[in-house]
C-alpha cells in the first residue's frame, strides 16, 4: 500500500471512529428520551413525569379487563410482574388487544393513581407460529400432554 | 489475486462480465421471489395471533434487511473508491443508492400498513422507526449530493464521505430494539438464539431474502453499466464497441 493510500485509509478509519464516538455519547446522553415507554415498576418508583403525558408499557393482567356499560370505556391493569398499574381507556382497541398481551398506553396518572389513557397500542412480540403450535405449547405449559 | 482484481476493476472487463451476470442474477431473483411469494402468501400457515396479516413479513423483513445491506455495500465501495481511487468502486457506490433508498421506502411503507391494524397506529417515533427513516434521508442525501456536483469524480468523493459517516446509523438501527424500549418487536431471525419463528414460515422468508439480494445484484450491475458508459463515453473501448454495433 502506497503512503498516500495508507494516509487516506487512516483518515477514513479515524473519521468513522470519531463520528461513532460522538454518536455514542449523544445517544447515551439522550438515553432516557429514546425510551418509548415506562414500565409499571418505573411508574411505581416515581420515575415517570407528573406534569405531562407519558407512555406506559406492560402486559394486560389476566382477568382484569372490564368493559363499562357505554361499550367503549375499558378498565384493565398493566403489569410487568413486579408492579401493577390500573388503566382506563375510552376508544377503539387494536386487534391484538387481549389479556396477557403486551400493550403500550399513552396518557397521564390522575389523583386516584389511575392511568387515564388517550391511546392504546398493541406491542407485538417477535414470535411467529401456526395456531396448532401455539395450542400445543399452551397445553404443554398447563401440564397436559402434547400430541 | 491483485492482478485479477485489477483486471476486474478495468471498465472494459467489468462491462463484459456484468453483461453475462445480469441475466442469471435477474432470472434467479425472479424465480426465487415467485417461489417465496407463493410459499409465503399461500402455503405457509397463518399466524396464531395475527392471522393472515403476518404475511407482510415476506416483503417487509427482506426489504428492511436489504436496506441495511445495500447501505454497507455503498459505504464500503465508497471507501474503496476514496482510498484507491478506483472508478468502478465509485460507480458501484452511487448505483447502489437509489436501490437502497427504494428498499428502505418499501420497508417503511409495508411496516406502516401492518402497524395500523396490529399496533393501532401508522407511525410512532420509537427508536427503530425513527432510525430507519434517518436511513432513508441518508440515501436521499447521498443521491442529492452526488447530483449537485458537476464533476462526477469529485461528486463521488463527496457522496462517499457522507455515506461513510452515515454508517454509524446501521448498528443503531439493528440494535435499537434491544438497547431501548420500542413499539417495534425485537429480532426474530437475526440473533444468536434459535429464530423465534416456525420453520415452515421461516423458509419462504429466507428464499425471499435471497431473491431480493439477487435482484439487487442484477439491478446494481445494470445501473453501474449505464453509469460506466456515460463516464467512459469518450474512451476508446466504448467508441470501438459502438462502431462494432
Amino acid at each position: 500500500m502506497t503512503p498516500t493510500r495508507k494516509k487516506r485509509l487512516i483518515l477514513i478509519v479515524a473519521m468513522v471512529v470519531g463520528v461513532g464516538i460522538a454518536t455514542a455519547l449523544a445517544v447515551t446522553a439522550f438515553n432516557d428520551n429514546l425510551m418509548f415507554y415506562f414500565s409499571p415498576s418505573e411508574v411505581a418508583e416515581g420515575k415517570a413525569p407528573v406534569d405531562h403525558p407519558f407512555r406506559v408499557g406492560g402486559l394486560v393482567t389476566n382477568g382484569s379487563v372490564k368493559r363499562q356499560s357505554d361499550g367503549l370505556t375499558v378498565e384493565f391493569t398493566l403489569t410487568d410482574t413486579r408492579a401493577t398499574i390500573p388503566v382506563r381507556y375510552t376508544g377503539i382497541l387494536p386487534d391484538l388487544f387481549r389479556e396477557g398481551q403486551g400493550i403500550i398506553a399513552r396518557g397521564r396518572l390522575n389523583e386516584a393513581g389511575v392511568f387515564v389513557a388517550d391511546e392504546v397500542l398493541a406491542k407485538h412480540d417477535e414470535n411467529y407460529m401456526p395456531p396448532e403450535v401455539a395450542d400445543s405449547l399452551k397445553t404443554a405449559q398447563q401440564g397436559g400432554d402434547v400430541r | 489475486m491483485m492482478r485479477f482484481l485489477h483486471k476486474l476493476a478495468s471498465p472494459k472487463t467489468f462491462y463484459a462480465l456484468s453483461g453475462r451476470i445480469i441475466p442469471w442474477a435477474g432470472v434467479s431473483a425472479l424465480l426465487l421471489i415467485l417461489v417465496g411469494a407463493y410459499w409465503g402468501l399461500v402455503e405457509a400457515p397463518a399466524d396464531y395471533q395475527q392471522g393472515d396479516s403476518f404475511r407482510i413479513i415476506y416483503v417487509h423483513v427482506p426489504a428492511a434487511w436489504m436496506s441495511l445491506f445495500v447501505y454497507v455495500v455503498m459505504a464500503g465501495a465508497g471507501a474503496i473508491g476514496l482510498i484507491w481511487r478506483i472508478k468502478l468502486a465509485e460507480i458501484i457506490a452511487i448505483s447502489s443508492a437509489p436501490i437502497g433508498a427504494s428498499f428502505t421506502f418499501l420497508a417503511l411503507v409495508t411496516g406502516s400498513l401492518w402497524g395500523k391494524p396490529m399496533w393501532g397506529t401508522w407511525w410512532v417515533w420509537d427508536a427503530r422507526l425513527t432510525s430507519e427513516l434517518i436511513l432513508l434521508f441518508l440515501y436521499l442525501g447521498v443521491m442529492a449530493l452526488y447530483g449537485a456536483v458537476e464533476d462526477k469524480r469529485t461528486a463521488s468523493r463527496a457522496a462517499a464521505i457522507l455515506a461513510i459517516v452515515g454508517v454509524v446509523n446501521i448498528p443503531i438501527i439493528h440494535y435499537s430494539v434491544e438497547w431501548w424500549n420500542t413499539l417495534h418487536q425485537g429480532p426474530t431471525v437475526t440473533k444468536l438464539d434459535k429464530p423465534s419463528i416456525a420453520p415452515e414460515m421461516l423458509w419462504p422468508l429466507l428464499i425471499m431474502a435471497l431473491g431480493f439480494k439477487l435482484y439487487y445484484v442484477a439491478t446494481v450491475l445494470m445501473r453501474a453499466r449505464v453509469e460506466l458508459l456515460e463516464r467512459e463515453r469518450n474512451s476508446r473501448w466504448v467508441q470501438e464497441m459502438v462502431e462494432a454495433g
